[in-house]
């Protein structure tokens, strides 16, 4: 009983790692820039692709590959913010939501074209495919990693936004778009920057967590619902928010489905209607 | 593709050539409407039967003499019953097609049937597998497979297996999946044989590792699944292992699409010894299936995997062609469906029939075991049931 409620427990943290990671940045981004992505998905599919092709057909090491991703798709994202998303800022959110699905419709058209419409699985080196073993329980080693790597991207943006002279920019720009403008923060060159770090950050995530959301061209769209909730249950702008949701979405969705499967996807429905009733802002939102 | 074009346009020049004899016979266009999900989620179940039908003309074109044969696809998005009305619609008001074809959901294929009855236009499915579509239209004729027909020989099966008494069963949460799990349910039997648990799992579900550590804590002898193929099959498949219910001893069957083949090289080792039931396998020997393989690789490359459903695309035109030819010329819709119903091949999958009071596919099913052969996984068969009709009509 015991052993299969660490192993519940242990498989519910990756699945929240996954949201988290590839979430996190769909919350600053919609914090900072009041924009409305919904084709934050298709950034965490590209990374996914990359973290493929990288190891599959380039042979490049699992290890080469992630920081790849992360460029690469943060690269792609500043190019998107610079042409377009620039230009939506400030646009009523129907615009902005209209914009971001087509963007969303042709990044899948663009993948099923390229990469074919099945799914994709990135070659995963031979230490992360075995079993750790924990206090006399076998968990996957890949698994592992990725609750490693979730927190280790936590604090890493909680130094990057806490610490440094951009996270102060930034968060004054969250708090007070206006008056960090007047003080003389160069908000354009701000929000390209967190722009591309939040995608980046997405496309990262997409690579690790092709193990647990499987990478296919309807990816962006398919997952939507669940990053939307984290960023919501988790508010606007934060770092630690979505954290906090990812963990409880995830582990709430796996245990509920294991202690009561005829009711499979409910729970999930029900803790986010639950927490957003009592927390109109989410967990740590600035505004809601 | 490249291969295709040439031969289209080498037919083309040909039929040039034979312009002014042509004319003089009275030689018919024929025109075949083909609906498939071809874009979304499920882009891939279309390509197989699009392509699966485009192999059989590309073989076949000069089979009809004179007379020709026009595919028309459309694509029905998914699971979209309007959609595929509406398609269906302006093929028959519009395009004017002799036949009706493909469809790869149930829903899809009820929705065309009332428009099959009023236009007299037959209608043939290439995959929709729920048993009672076949009663939707009397110009419905289905060459693919039936959900009872595949899943009760394997229920046969494990009840014959003396290590094989209690059963957890994990079956996708739609019409389809609940079919199977009854067709299971009721074909396992004997002493001391029961069902142990049921579950029904959310059609899209990203991980299943929650529902595997509830059937490994049941520690039932297997667990049956049945799930839409594609990502869900390997999601399930990585979550097996990762939870080590194999080294718990509990085995894995299920339907074919769990280990369907484009699928299967995603799927890794774990899937070595999974136990399914269903009508065709790429490993299935025999000369119609060995040709098959050779023509889908020259056509779609040497790295391109044909499934079930690209078979079901390839025998649905194979049945077309035999209503045309039979018909010479005349004859209306239904006696194209009459025609059909005495359709008699030797197809990739084995010997099929269709059977004339359902319009319904008969085929032999096949027991087969994930096994590797020169290094890549196959499902290898071992046990046939002959010439099974869908078990769903008996009642």
């Amino acid at each position: 009983m015991i052993t299969a409620a660490l192993t519940i427990l242990f498989h519910g943290l990756a699945f929240a790692m996954v949201l988290y990671i590839v979430s996190v940045g769909l919350g600053i981004t919609m914090g900072l820039m009041n924009f409305a992505n919904l084709a934050h998905g298709a950034f965490a599919a590209a990374g996914g692709y990359v973290v493929v092709m990288a190891t599959r057909s380039l042979g490049l090491p699992f290890w080469v590959a992630l920081p790849a991703a992360f460029v690469t798709v943060a690269l792609a994202g500043a190019v998107v913010e610079r042409l377009v998303v620039r230009t939506l800022y400030g646009a009523d959110e129907l615009r902005q939501v209209l914009f971001s699905i087509a963007l969303l419709f042709m990044a899948i058209a663009g993948f099923t074209l390229a990469f074919g419409p099945l799914q994709q699985q990135p070659e995963i080196p031979a230490a992360l495919s075995g079993q750790v073993t924990l206090g006399g329980i076998d968990f996957p080693a890949y698994r592992a990693f990725v609750i490693v790597a979730g927190v280790a991207i936590l604090a890493a943006l909680w130094l990057l936004i806490g610490r440094t002279r951009m996270g102060m920019r930034i968060r004054a720009a969250v708090d007070n778009r206006n008056m960090a403008e007047a003080v003389g923060v160069d908000t354009r060159m701000l929000f390209t920057l967190t722009f591309a770090l939040g995608t980046g950050i997405a496309g990262l995530g997409g690579g690790i967590g092709a193990d647990v959301l499987s990478i296919t061209p309807t990816y962006g769209q398919e997952y939507l619902v669940l990053f939307l909730i984290v960023v919501a249950v988790g508010g606007l702008g934060s770092i630690f928010g979505p954290f906090l949701a990812a963990l409880c979405i995830g582990v709430v969705d796996v245990a509920g489905k294991y202690l009561i499967p005829e009711f499979g996807a409910f729970f999930i429905y029900g803790v986010v209607i639950a927490i957003l009733l009592a927390k109109p802002a989410g967990f740590f939102g600035v505004r809601s | 593709m490249t291969s295709f074009r040439t031969l289209t346009l080498g037919t083309a020049m040909a039929a040039a050539a034979l312009l002014p004899m042509a004319a003089s016979a009275d030689a018919k266009a024929y025109k075949v409407g083909l609906i498939a999900s071809l874009s979304g989620p499920t882009a891939s179940l279309g390509q197989q039967i699009e392509r699966g039908a485009r192999l059989y003309e590309q073989l076949h074109k000069t089979d009809l003499g004179d007379d020709t044969i026009e595919l028309v696809v459309r694509d029905d998005t998914g699971p979209a019953p309007d959609v595929a009305k509406r398609l269906a619609q302006e093929l028959v008001v519009r395009d004017h097609v002799d036949f009706l074809a493909g469809i790869i959901f149930t829903p899809n294929a009820n929705a065309i049937a009332p428009i099959a009855t009023q236009a007299k236009v037959p209608f043939v499915i290439m995959n929709a597998a729920a048993s009672a579509t076949t009663k939707a239209s009397p110009y419905i004729v289905r060459v693919s497979q039936t959900i009872p027909q595949f899943t009760q020989p394997l229920a046969q099966w494990a009840s014959k297996q003396v290590d094989i008494k209690t059963v957890y069963t994990l079956v996708s949460d739609y019409a389809p999946g609940i079919e199977a799990e009854e067709a299971f349910t009721a074909g396992f039997k004997g002493d001391g044989k029961s069902v142990v648990q049921s579950v029904r799992v959310p059609v899209q579900s990203p991980d299943f590792v929650p529902f595997l550590q509830k059937v490994k804590d049941a520690k039932p002898d297997a667990l049956y699944v049945f799930l839409p193929g594609g990502t869900q099959s390997t999601a399930l498949m990585k979550a097996y292992q990762s939870l080590g219910l194999k080294e718990a001893g509990i085995r894995l069957i299920g339907s074919g699409e769990v280990t369907v083949e484009d699928e299967l090289p995603n799927m890794g080792d774990a899937a070595l010894g999974v136990v399914t039931g269903f009508h065709y396998s790429t490993a299935h020997d025999s000369k119609a299936n060995a040709d098959f393989l050779k023509a889908w690789q020259a056509a779609y490359g040497a790295d391109s995997t044909p499934t079930f459903m690209a078979v079901g695309g390839y025998d649905g035109m194979a049945a077309i062609h035999h209503a045309i030819k039979a018909m010479k010329g005349k004859g209306d819709g239904k006696a194209a469906v009459d025609a059909m119903s005495q359709w008699t091949a030797e197809s990739p999958r084995g010997s099929v029939s269709i059977d004339p009071e359902t319009r319904d596919i008969v085929q032999n099913i096949y027991i087969r075991r994930v096994e590797k052969v020169n290094g890549a996984l196959r499902n290898v068969e071992f046990e046939t049931f002959a010439a099974v009709k869908d078990p769903g009509k008996a009642k």
